[in-house]
């Protein structure tokens, strides 16, 4: 075979104008399926990290729309392998402009740095959050985004509240992942609602002692609440944040048939291409035989061409593909996995071995056939 | 003279396979690109045909949707009477006070359970829903726990058919009816005494919006403003299509996915289109020198490969639109932010999609067909009718 790959690498420059679209065209489509299986990883097989490993949610089991009394955190701090619970309230609301989206959370400053010590700040930073009661924490994305400096004062309009509230500035939060929420203290939101409508918890974030206690714990805690009025629901961070998508929708079954239809045009392009290409040197393969070369040889040329045309795309397609993972990354979305998108190199991988598979499954009936022709009848051919 | 349009069909017919897997090609991206459309296109139809053009909806200022929304049986109170709202038979205003929270209903779908509006309403307000009917079963009894659920929920939830009882609030509640309105958003809610709801709920003060007729589009208007600047009851009014067109964006992720999809197709097929055409060109080169030699001109030349693709892609498109037909009518469900719940809507592949699907087929055999066909055109008659 590989004394073969000049001739094939000839092959494929034969006709530039025929290779370069061909490639052009599995390249698109490769890129698309690279873009679209980068997601379904994202989504599905995505692997948590360390400190989100040890996180879990609890939540009201009707919806999170719905709240649950503040005082079920002393119930989840006595069930053995939690550390630490917090609570954390979506405030939602509008910063300037309905379009400027980003999360707001209302939340227990002084817990929050033990459940996410990957949010790395100053430690000046950190005192002034943590002193100040009308302070917030934003993440160095928003920060860049908006322009907000050290100091600055944000007003957010409640939606969900009927309240507005005046924040200012005080830290600024750099995290490898999320960096695009914005943190204050849940005592504020308090004080502004009437007397009767505080103390709920939308969510309580919960730290574990160790990844393998998660599935216990989160079992435990609602099993506590079976048969009380408001009962919960708590699942690990990220089964939490997956809720969230398939909130949206059949999404699975949206990006598998895409994915599916995407496949099949490839096959149709290349299989295309390859048979025009076959058909065009039906007459060549009659003198390569005269010269000596074998039916299976002809077959593992033609295929090889295949191959190697469908790997060019490949290549070119996984290289769009990531560069459209970083747009993604950089767009502003709700949906947080979309943050982290890229193209892990398993996929990548995946992403070549189905072009080459592709192109060497198209042109096998060509191919097959051009190597059987008999020589007479293949000389005697004329496009 | 153009070159009859005959000479590309039979073109097209007797290069059967490579035409067909090029048209498949140019299929299968329309095709993506119609189902995202109907899907929207569903969604539109449902959140369209809710809502009265006369109703205006009252809500907490601030508030976005009803499940956030405030609203007391004391504002209720004044709301009622004021000017321009119509009133029914019996003479009463027709004003409805609601209450809206959702519940968890677990389906095949998923077994986890997705989010449902319920809505505790009055006689009054089933009365304002317009072609409002029970389909099957009876209306709640006021004062019972009774539910009636619209005919979506009763298709995508087991749990929830008549006789069967759901637990939320304070106890068991029964479900007695399905009920339908159309196509409109009502048939992804279920409906419950409003009483009932709201004092399981702890909620018999505070409800969550109201509902009001006016009696002609001026005074509809008018009470809109009249309300909205009414200090004492500090709340917001909008249309009720308003509201609920504002919500179609729900399916605005899928729909930029799909479209997102749908071009990177189109570019991998437009290529694809002009290698075919390119092939078909430099197969045929001796006979576009014949052609030529015949005094054909080299714009009709340009002009028969130029068609010759739009044929192609055509074909493409009226075959993408035919894969796209078994979605129609199909149900499925999306969630939405804004309210907290699933609405659940079918698939509509409308005539007016169908011809989008077909113009954007055509658009790529133009794209895919110009260079080959200048190309075509450009040929000197002595070195076409040399070529092999």
């Amino acid at each position: 075979m590989i004394r073969y790959l000049p001739l094939i690498l000839k092959n494929g420059l034969r006709n530039r104008r025929r290779s370069i679209l061909t490639i052009c065209s599995v390249a698109a489509s490769l890129c698309l399926l690279g873009v679209l299986m980068a997601i379904y990883h994202a989504f599905y097989f995505g692997q948590a990290t360390p400190e989100q490993a040890l996180r879990l949610v609890t939540r009201n089991r009707i919806s999170l729309a719905t709240v649950m009394p503040i005082s079920y955190r002393q119930k989840i701090l006595q069930v053995p392998g939690v550390r630490e619970a917090m609570v954390m309230q979506w405030f939602g609301g509008v910063y300037k402009d309905p379009k400027n989206i980003f999360a707001r959370f209302a939340i227990e400053p002084s817990r929050l740095f033990t459940l996410y010590p990957e949010y790395k700040t100053s430690e000046e930073e950190k005192k002034a959050f943590l002193r100040e009661r009308s302070a917030c924490m934003i993440g160095r994305a928003i920060a860049d985004k908006y322009n907000i400096k050290l100091g600055d004062r944000v007003t957010l309009v409640g939606d969900i509240f009927p309240v507005t509230l005046e924040l200012t500035t005080r830290a600024i939060y750099d995290a490898p992942e999320n960096n695009a929420s914005l943190y204050f203290n849940l005592d504020y939101l308090f004080e502004s609602l009437s007397a009767g409508r505080r103390d709920f918890a939308g969510t309580f974030v919960i730290l574990a002692d160790s990844p393998d206690s998660v599935p216990r714990i989160a079992k435990e805690i609602d099993d506590q609440y079976r048969n009380a009025p408001i009962q919960t629901r708590t699942e690990s961070e990220q089964a939490f944040q997956l809720g969230f998508i398939s909130f949206l929708g059949n999404v699975k079954m949206f990006l598998l048939s895409i994915c599916g239809a995407v496949t099949f045009t490839i096959l149709l392009v290349s299989a295309n291409t390859m048979a025009m290409s076959v058909r065009e040197r039906v007459r060549e393969v009659g003198v390569l035989k005269t010269l000596g070369f074998t039916n299976s040889s002809i077959l593992g040329i033609i295929l090889g061409e295949a191959a190697f045309l469908s790997l060019i795309g490949g290549v070119i397609g996984c290289l769009m593909a990531s560069g459209l993972t970083y747009l993604v990354r950089q767009a502003p979305a709700f949906i947080i996995q979309l943050k982290t998108l890229t193209l892990e190199p398993s996929v990548a991988a995946l992403i070549l071995v189905i072009g080459v598979c592709i192109g060497v499954a198209s042109s096998f009936i060509p191919a097959w056939n051009a190597s059987r022709t008999p020589i007479l009848d293949s000389l005697r051919y004329s496009g | 003279m153009a070159i009859p349009l005959a000479y590309n069909l039979r073109n097209l017919t007797v290069r059967k396979t490579t035409t067909l897997m090029t048209a498949l090609g140019v299929a299968l991206t329309v095709s993506v690109l119609l189902a995202v459309l109907a899907l929207v296109a569903g969604l539109q139809s449902a959140f369209q045909s809710s809502g009265n053009p006369l109703q205006v909806l009252i809500m907490r200022k601030g508030s976005t949707a009803e499940l956030n929304s405030n609203f007391t049986r004391g504002a209720y109170q004044d709301l009622k009477f004021k000017p321009g709202i119509a009133r029914n038979q019996a003479g009463e205003p027709l004003a409805s006070l609601e209450m809206v929270t959702v519940i968890n209903l677990e389906s095949v779908d998923s077994p986890s359970g997705m989010n449902v509006t319920l809505r505790g309403i009055t006689p009054i307000g089933l009365e304002m829903r317009e072609g409002l009917k029970v389909d099957s079963g009876r209306w709640f009894q006021s004062g019972r726990r009774e539910i009636v659920v619209g005919k979506s929920i009763e298709k995508r939830y087991p749990n929830a058919r008549i006789g069967s009882k759901l637990k939320f609030g304070r106890g068991d509640w029964e479900v007695v009816g399905v009920m339908s309105a159309g196509e409109s958003a009502v048939n992804s809610e279920i409906f419950a005494d409003l009483n009932q709801v709201s004092s399981d709920y702890n909620r018999s003060e505070v409800l969550s919006s109201a509902l009001v007729r006016a009696t002609d589009p001026v005074a509809a208007t008018a009470l809109i403003n009249d309300i909205k600047t009414d200090q004492k009851l500090n709340v917001d009014a909008v249309p009720e299509k308003e509201y609920f067109e504002s919500q179609t964006n729900s399916a605005a992720p899928i729909e930029f996915l799909g479209i997102f999809v749908a071009i990177i197709m189109t570019v991998g097929s437009c290529f694809a289109a002009m290698n075919t055409m390119y092939a078909a060109v430099s197969r045929r080169a001796k006979e576009i020198g014949t052609l030529r030699v015949l005094g054909f001109s080299r714009g009709g030349i340009l002009m028969s490969f130029f068609v010759e693709s739009l044929l192609l892609s055509a074909l493409g498109g009226i075959l993408g639109c035919i894969l796209v037909l078994p979605l129609n009518n199909i149900t499925t469900g999306i969630g939405s932010f804004k309210t907290f719940s699933e609405i659940a809507f079918r698939f509509r592949v409308t005539p007016l999609i169908m011809l989008i699907g077909i113009l954007f087929a055509l658009f790529m055999g133009a794209i895919g067909g110009l260079f080959p066909a200048r190309n075509a055109a450009k040929k000197e008659i002595l070195v076409a009718l040399r070529e092999v």
